[in-house]
């Protein structure tokens, strides 16, 4: 079957005016000073997109990941490269986006429809179900411009869902509405899935790439740091993540360069099981070791845990100041720290350690491993969920009302 | 949940043609360009109705209004024309709307088409579509416009017992296919140009005031011949301005000025009652090549601005 999508080569050039000037008059006048810089918002990027794939395009704020989705929806050109798409194409880049306050909902819907290439006869045909999917029915008639921001959302949702494309581009709108919209709005994700239908979602939320995605592509800087599986994406993602949080202060870059060259490193990390293994029961505690090397004296510095289950949500996330309410100081040689939890209440499942040791004002990493070590947790019950919980159940029955 | 498990979807089998998309570094041809506009007609006549729609919604007279413009136009020109300035020229109001009519679609639809893009700004940012189908779309409002003036411009007709010229009537034909290809000539490049010059909208609006002037709409058009005559230039340099061919038909065709014959004020018309049919179209179709040589390079230079249109909005 061929792929729903082919991205082949993309290169996307901006040029970046230091001051954005509107007018001939300010282009004349700062000509000389308005110096234009020419970035690459999207650097040689490739990606097939096999048809009933959901791809999800995961990067921080600036990677290019929306700029590859606009040039997938075709609202703006590559410099280099080109892309394919085959069949029917809707584009959620922002909910409602195409539609005028002025007009009803009913018209606005037809409008969008035809706006997103499907023709009247096809809208006439799914108005209903696009009414009732929105809960609107009651206000279809009025002007959306006394919708709130929630019914317009929805109706904007409902218009691309229910038009039933063939590839469809999501851009972190899938956080709309209240909780119940959010189901529904995530059920009928999945339902496309099932039809076959190709989704490219865009987010920067690891968790959603886990639970929708079937594989996903990390964008750092305008280039694919990595395309294919997602729990692998999501640990590039938070790598790139870490990685660009450096400190542009020349100080602190200093001290970072001097962190990279070595001041500090993870020498190594175990989980171990009160009995001894990595396996934990239910009950039992976990003691995690992180070992580190100072070449030099390190006045004071933090170590950071992170718990993550294996399909990403984060169960802890905490340093040595959070915990201890000061930083570990003089670190020199070689050395460890032990953080040790007294009855684990997680479920069952594989947990990921990831270790990180930064300076106190967190601005750069000494040393990271996102995946230190890991451990199990068994209880051989068949309870669903994440954390084990104190419940008393109740049961009282017998009693009639007269 | 219900047993039955959802349908696969197969795209291909749905629809006799499995539509292919593409988005390449280079601009899509003049003729690909067109096919695009037709396949996606119906956006076009969408777009057209809700600028229709949202004109006059929230108004009690909504349609009304496109009415009373020209209506208002005939009454107060004619008394100022007819009574205050004593013209000589009979039926004043209906003379100038003849001319005034045509006019107002081309610089209206110009004007609509010129803000189109940066008007839509959300639009264009989220959704692809074809871009031109914007400007089109405002001259298509402009023309349903200029239909609906026109009935006012019948029934002053009617009211007035006045018949147009019969035998020249098929010249409105091309003399409004002209207005609307310079509309659209004009309209699309500049669509696009405001979006990086927002200066474009403003100089527009004096570029028009202008042009309304060098066009013989409120005067006759044997002021500009005779001026020409005298200095020995034919009268074709006039038609350098585009608009005179196809003011100059309407005013031939719906004023008809053969009624004035045998009469002073026939004076007034020499030029155009002199003229045959072949002269109004011979005009015409330069206008109308000019208009095309500007489409053509207008969509040109549409096509490289369109590329980041995007993201400069």
């Amino acid at each position: 079957m061929e792929p729903a999508i082919e991205i082949v080569g993309v290169t996307k050039r901006f040029r970046r005016h230091t001051e954005p000037n509107k007018s001939i008059k300010e282009r004349l006048l700062y000509f000389r000073k308005n110096e234009v810089k020419e970035f690459d918002a999207l650097h040689d990027i490739d990606l097939e997109v096999a048809q009933g794939e959901t791809i999800g395009l995961l990067g921080h704020n600036g990677s290019g990941k929306s700029t590859l989705l606009k040039c997938i929806a075709g609202t703006i050109r590559p410099t280099s490269g080109e892309i394919r798409v085959r069949g029917r194409m809707a584009a959620m880049l922002e909910l409602g986006a195409g539609f005028h306050p002025d007009l009803t909902g009913r018209e606005n819907v037809f409008l969008n429809g035809s706006i997103l290439g499907f023709s009247r006869e096809h809208v006439t045909r799914i108005f209903d179900e696009i009414v009732a999917f929105a809960e609107l029915e009651e206000f279809i008639d009025q002007q959306v411009k006394y919708y709130s921001s929630g019914m317009y959302a929805r109706l904007g949702f409902a218009v691309a869902v229910n038009l039933e494309p063939d590839v469809l581009l999501v851009d972190e709108v899938l956080a709309v509405g209240d909780e119940n919209f959010q189901r529904k709005c995530l059920e009928r994700v999945r339902r496309f899935q099932t039809e076959g239908r190709t989704i490219v979602l865009v987010t920067h939320s690891p968790d959603q790439v886990i639970q929708l995605c079937d594989r996903a592509l990390v964008l750092d800087h305008g280039h694919s740091l990595h395309v294919g599986d997602t729990a692998e994406a999501v640990r590039v993602f938070r790598h790139a993540l870490h990685a660009s949080s450096g400190s542009t202060d020349p100080v602190l870059a200093e001290a970072a360069a001097a962190a990279a060259g070595g001041a500090l490193r993870i020498a190594g990390a175990t989980a171990t099981a009160d009995d001894g293994s990595d396996t934990v029961h239910p009950g039992d505690g976990v003691t995690i070791e992180l070992r580190y090397v100072a070449a030099d004296l390190v006045p004071s510095a933090r170590a950071r845990i992170v718990i993550t289950t294996h399909d990403g949500v984060q169960m802890l996330n905490a340093s040595t100041f959070d915990l201890l309410g000061h930083d570990l100081e003089a670190l020199d040689g070689t050395g460890s720290v032990r953080f040790r939890i007294d009855q684990l209440p997680f479920l069952d499942g594989s947990y990921r350690v990831g270790l990180v040791l930064q300076d106190p004002s967190e601005t750069f990493q000494y040393d990271q491993d996102l995946e230190a070590c890991t451990f199990d947790v068994f209880s051989g019950r068949p309870i669903i969920g994440r954390v084990e919980l104190d419940i008393e159940v109740e049961h009282s029955t017998g009693q009639r009302t007269p | 949940m219900t047993a039955a498990t959802p349908e696969r979807h197969e795209p291909s089998a749905r629809r006799s043609h499995y539509e292919v998309r593409e988005n390449r570094t280079v601009a899509p041809g003049f003729l690909q360009r067109g096919r695009r506009i037709w396949e996606y007609r119906e956006l076009l006549g969408s777009l057209t109705r809700r600028e229709l729609k949202i004109k006059y919604k929230d108004s009690i007279l909504g349609f009304l209004w496109t009415l009373l413009n020209p209506l208002l136009y005939l009454v107060v020109f004619s008394i100022v024309f007819a009574v205050l300035l004593r013209t000589d020229v009979p039926l004043y109001g209906v003379f100038l709307l003849s001319g005034l009519l045509a006019w107002t679609m081309f610089s209206t639809g110009t004007t609509g088409a010129t803000i189109s893009i940066t008007g839509n700004g959300p639009l264009v940012q989220k959704v692809w579509f074809p871009r031109e189908i914007l400007p089109l779309s405002a001259i298509g409002a402009a023309l349903i416009n200029f239909f609906f003036q026109f009935v006012v411009l019948v029934i002053a007709l009617v009211v007035f017992q006045r018949a147009p010229a019969w035998e020249y009537l098929p010249l409105l034909i091309p003399a409004l296919a002209v207005t609307v290809l310079w509309s659209a000539a004009l309209g699309i490049v500049l669509s696009a140009v405001n979006v990086h010059y927002r200066d474009v909208q403003h100089f527009l609006e004096l570029v028009f005031l202008a042009w309304f002037w060098l066009t013989p709409i409120v005067y006759q058009f044997d002021l500009v011949g005779d001026l020409l005559a005298e200095r020995g230039i034919t009268d074709r340099l006039a038609m350098l301005n585009p608009m005179i061919p196809v003011v100059t038909t309407f005013q031939r065709v719906i004023y008809n000025p053969t009624h004035e014959i045998g009469t002073q004020a026939a004076a007034n018309f020499d030029f155009l009652l002199g003229r045959s049919g072949m002269w109004y179209l011979e005009n015409l179709a330069i206008s109308g090549a000019m208009a095309a040589v500007v489409l053509v390079i207008g969509v040109k230079i549409f096509g490289k601005l369109e590329a980041d249109l995007g993201e400069e909005l």
